[in-house]
């Protein structure tokens, strides 16, 4: 029986193998011919964050999808098949690694354009608050999406109807290249926009899973009893390109210095090291992780491979109901 | 039948819908006020109190977006613009979104039937940026049903479809027509999209018309009746979906084909028309098509200019003439519909 701290650390091992193997896949057989952005080094957000969620509730977000999906139990079959195009994917595919769904899992969306799951998610814990249930929606976004209108429009509105919604900006420093000094101004946080259109928020280390998740605890149970909305600002990194499988540490637009800095505080490292003392074994049980599910997403993919494609005969299929077209 | 006036016909619709499902609310900015989206939120207001009828933000984006939202999650949102010009402001929420919501994800995950009614208000100088018709806009995207009610029971009835359907709506209301009165059904029965209607029989010409032109095309039927040229008005109600055989059906009747619309030429509803009638009856054609719609300038606001800038019935007159090679007869000029619109809004 593993402890909630070292389920925490299973769940990164398993979102950062599974994005490691499926990059490799993507960049060898160029089969996934989707716009995929991974999310190698961001692990403790997604684990972190959904971990104290129920099923019942709600989870978005943007197009770095599959972390999030992932650690809100999505299928990995479904999210598999449905990168390589096949009629088994989780969206049929018809959506691709930006527009994936696990209703069961209560993984309500993710979307391509920047901002546009945060009134998403404002929508859907609204509709929450009005059918009187005790659910919560969140919402993850990069800081990028926090230059958008619809942000500042959504976190005001949230406030003022006193929604039960988690904003769950992972603030990963750059928008595709373009660094946090040329978009925001100096002295600024994504937290203290959020303050000042009424919204609780609290600025956290992105890549300490335990820390996330007490954060993120505080602010589902906030959200839930109705006391208001709240935003968690959670400093993080990626380590690959912003799409893609590759590495971009050439392109010049960061230094290696920092890169290397930001993988010697690697999220799933770290939680290890933090847990040493009580699971002397925690490495030895990483490293059967990795091997497992490396296992299961090898074989994911070559059920995928092996599944249908979409009929073309279906291509308007979903377009409208029949009825309705 | 009793009668209502077309803002009449949108107000029972809502209050009707409201009362027979809960899950429906109005957002939009000042729905709660004293003039009530020009009254059609009124009565709902009145009936169901702040927390089913939202005075919004203005934040337009987020608004739809979180309309979206909750229609994923089982609410039926119908948010209201007074001007229809700041839809333009929701676009990724309604294009990006709500249009492609049901497809993106599978098919197999349910839609979000986000409804948005927008107002056009085409006269009293209300200028460039409070008198565009964004129907052709929001048609040229499938996912979405964009309708442009024309009469009374139209307006009620596209609305009871709309609010009981399970797909997104866009329903552009031309503000001169609020004042029209009508015979409305009693009770909440929709009119089913993608149905047109003949406004008029007739046999020497057709005019394909939506929203306002529909009336304006009438009165033009009536001036060149006299004249001994029988006109027959087809109003789609529907640009999305386009009721294709009406108006095939009317041309190849006629041989003739005008199309009149309250927005632009390029790229629109006219355009579109005539694409259709050009792909399915083009040997029926007798005579060119002949488009009437705004003149290539954003609509000005001086009296005289907003006059010449509108298409009305006596456009539509010398267009018939055009197609029925009498082009150089001149009628007595015939009043706008919109003549009785006073401001200050």
């Amino acid at each position: 029986m593993l402890s909630s701290r070292t389920r925490l650390i299973r769940d990164m091992v398993r979102i950062r193998t599974v994005e490691e193997v499926l990059a490799d896949y993507y960049r060898d057989e160029q089969e996934m011919r989707t716009p995929t952005h991974f999310s190698i080094g961001q692990e403790a957000t997604a684990v972190g964050v959904c971990a104290v969620t129920t099923p019942r509730d709600w989870v978005y977000s943007g197009h770095r999808s599959h972390a999030p999906y992932l650690a809100k139990g999505g299928d990995l079959e479904a999210l598999v098949a449905e990168l390589y195009g096949k009629e088994a994917g989780c969206s049929r595919g018809r959506g691709g690694s930006m527009h994936v769904m696990d209703q069961a899992a209560g993984f309500a969306g993710s979307a391509a354009i920047l901002g546009e799951m945060i009134a998403a998610a404002v929508g859907a814990g609204w509709a929450f608050a009005r059918a009187g249930e005790r659910r919560v929606a969140l919402t993850y976004f990069g800081e990028g999406a926090a230059d958008e209108g619809v942000f500042f429009e959504s976190l005001n509105f949230a406030a003022v109807h006193r929604v039960p919604v988690v904003f769950v900006c992972e603030n990963n420093q750059y928008s595709i290249s373009s660094p946090l000094g040329v978009r925001h101004a100096p002295g600024t946080s994504v937290r203290g926009r959020a303050e000042a259109c009424g919204v609780r928020s609290l600025a956290v280390d992105g890549n300490d899973v335990f820390g996330v998740r007490d954060a993120a605890r505080d602010a589902v149970e906030h959200a839930r009893d109705g006391r208001g909305p709240v935003l968690l600002e959670l400093a993080t990194y990626r380590w690959r390109a912003h799409v893609g499988p590759g590495l971009d540490h050439d392109h010049g637009y960061r230094s290696q210095e920092e890169i290397e800095s930001w993988m010697a505080g690697c999220p799933i490292v770290r939680a290890a090291g933090a847990v040493r003392d009580e699971t002397p074994g925690i490495d030895a049980l990483v490293e059967s992780w990795r091997a497992e599910f490396r296992r299961e997403v090898h074989a994911a993919v070559d059920r995928a491979k092996a599944l249908p494609f979409p009929d073309t005969a279906g291509l308007l299929s979903g377009a409208y109901l029949p009825a309705a077209r | 039948m009793r009668t209502l006036t077309y803002w009449q016909a949108i107000s029972e619709a809502t209050v009707q819908c409201m009362e027979r499902d809960e899950r429906i609310f109005v957002a939009g900015e000042g729905v709660d006020d004293v003039a009530g989206a020009f009254g059609t939120t009124k009565e709902a207001f009145r009936r169901f109190g702040p927390s089913r009828v939202v005075d919004m933000p203005n934040a337009e984006n987020a608004t739809a977006g979180i309309a979206v939202g909750a229609a994923a999650a089982g609410q039926r949102p119908l948010v209201v613009h007074v001007r229809a010009d700041f839809m333009f402001l929701a676009m990724d929420a309604l294009v990006n979104m709500a249009a492609k919501w049901r497809y993106t994800y599978g098919g197999d995950k349910g839609g979000v039937p986000v409804v948005t009614r927008g107002v056009v208000g085409r006269g009293w100088g209300q200028g460039s940026t409070h008198s565009q018709s964004p129907h052709a806009t929001f048609a040229h995207y499938a996912g979405l049903h964009v309708a442009t009610p024309a009469t009374p029971a139209d307006a009620k009835g596209m609305l009871v479809q709309a609010l009981t359907g399970d797909t997104p709506v866009v329903l552009i209301e031309n503000r001169n027509l609020y004042p029209l009165v009508g015979e409305v059904p009693e009770e909440p029965v929709p009119v089913p999209f993608g149905v047109g209607r003949i406004a008029r029989a007739g046999t020497d010409v057709t005019v394909v018309a939506a929203s306002l032109m529909v009336h304006e095309a009438e009165r033009a039927a009536e001036q060149l009746a006299e004249r001994g040229i029988s006109v027959e008005v087809v109003d789609v109600r529907s640009l999305r979906p386009l009721d294709e055989g009406i108006i095939c059906e009317s041309v190849a009747k006629t041989g003739r084909l005008v199309v009149a619309d309250t927005s632009w030429a390029r790229y629109g509803f006219t355009a579109e028309v005539a694409a259709v009638v050009a792909e399915h009856v083009p040997h029926a054609l007798r005579a060119p098509v002949r488009r009437v719609s705004l003149p290539d300038s954003p609509a000005p606001v001086s009296h005289p200019l907003e006059e010449a800038f509108h298409p009305n019935a006596s456009s539509i007159v010398s267009a018939c003439l055009d197609v029925c090679g009498e082009a150089g007869a001149v009628l007595p000029r015939l009043a706008s519909v919109s003549a009785g619109f006073q401001g200050p809004f």
